[in-house]
């Protein structure tokens, strides 16, 4: 004997029901629970953060003290073929590293000045949002990192990046290693996408970054969510600018000049 | 049968060559591997012991380097791996492994090559010097 209209509405009740337990029940009976769940957790706890006294810099000697900390911490090629070149902190000069700030009458010594410029760890990193494979992620603690085991060197990210902060292996890196290497920490491999990863290697043993630790005082690193850090205490007495403000990706590198 | 005198001769040829990798090789099987923990560090060690058991290490050693790959890079970030006894190993194959079995080639390559198994570690991770 075949069901019974009441047996047929119950049973169709019941699996509709079923159904809504999905992701549809959620958008209708609480709307924005999916994707709130879905969003990276915006730093929790923890903001890592870098404020970079500009007015310190004054010889091309403190820029390239900083530089060489970072390529000898982290093996990075020095590729002389710009097009190719290998960039984890390096300096821009005024009107690249900060268009959006042109003033027609700009001081003599800003508009020929350089800055130390790295990847900014943004707090909404356009890198991250375009990296197919997650190989490019946001930790908690607030570092953009890269998993280079995962990249597959799309370059989605480079071009992404508003800051120019990514450089991809187009040749075998370790054949561009002249010093020896820091046996420390690994090279990378043909093929892949890499940027500066704010030393995360060196905060997870407690140590600074290589770049803050050899700028003698000029690079200051820091939690911006921890309102006494001395990151917070540089932002509260001096006046800041960061790179890029418009785009919205809300850095977190700031200059003070 | 018809043409036996061509059929019987081609079908002694085909398993010739068939088989020919089998009795070619014949008595020239590759050594055993031997992996080697004679090293300066391992040597000090009072209780030659390793993170877990030999026979757990033998089996599941690329497992523990591949979780703890994602643990250090995108996981917890914790970088202390406590084994069953208590001990306490950094995890990291270029500052934690090889710092005990620095002798690469006598330790790792000898079964990667007898199995041909080729991972690709030593593109971005960096041997460490070998010394007798």
């Amino acid at each position: 004997m075949g069901i019974n209209r009441r047996e047929f509405l119950r049973i169709a009740g019941i699996a509709s029901l079923w159904g809504l337990g999905g992701q549809a029940a959620f958008e209708i009976l609480k709307p924005g629970a999916i994707e709130a769940q879905a969003r990276a957790p915006l730093s929790q706890g923890k903001k890592w953060s870098m404020v970079i006294d500009t007015r310190k810099f004054k010889t091309p000697e403190d820029f390239q003290r900083c530089i060489d900390a970072c390529n000898k911490t982290h093996n990075v090629p020095k590729v002389a073929n710009v097009r190719q070149e290998i960039k984890w902190i390096w300096t821009e000069k005024y009107e690249n590293a900060f268009p959006d700030d042109q003033n027609q009458f700009l001081p003599e010594s800003m508009a020929h000045k350089s800055f130390l410029v790295l990847c900014n760890h943004c707090t909404d990193p356009p890198c991250v949002r375009v990296c197919p494979t997650q190989a490019t992620f946001k930790r908690p603690d607030g570092i953009v990192m890269m998993d280079y085991h995962r990249c597959i060197g799309c370059r989605f990210c480079m071009a992404g990046c508003p800051y120019g902060a990514r450089s991809f292996n187009w040749r075998d890196p370790r054949k561009f290693l002249k010093e020896p290497t820091n046996p420390e920490y690994p090279t990378r491999s043909k093929g892949v996408v890499e940027k500066c990863n704010f030393c995360e290697e060196r905060i997870a043993k407690g140590l600074y970054p290589a770049c803050a630790e050899a700028s003698n005082g000029a690079m200051t690193f820091g939690d911006l969510d921890n309102p006494n850090s001395e990151v917070r205490k540089l932002l509260k007495e001096n006046y800041s600018i960061r790179r890029k403000p418009s785009l919205g990706t809300q850095p977190n590198v700031y200059f003070l000049v | 049968m018809y043409d036996e005198n061509k059929i019987i001769p081609m079908i002694i040829v085909f398993v010739i060559l068939v088989t020919f990798p089998l009795w070619y090789n014949l008595g020239k099987a590759a050594a055993k591997p031997d992996p080697k923990i004679d090293t300066p560090v391992i040597r000090q060690m009072k209780e030659k012991k390793c993170l877990e058991p030999k026979a757990t290490m033998k089996t599941t050693h690329m497992k523990i380097l591949d979780e703890w790959r994602h643990e250090v890079v995108r996981g917890d970030y914790k970088r202390l791996y406590t084994a069953a006894d208590g001990r306490v190993f950094e995890k990291s194959l270029q500052n934690g492994c090889m710092k005990c079995h620095s002798n690469k080639t006598q330790f790792c390559d000898q079964c990667h090559n007898y199995m041909e198994v080729k991972p690709f570690c030593w593109d971005c991770h960096i041997a460490p010097k070998e010394t007798k």
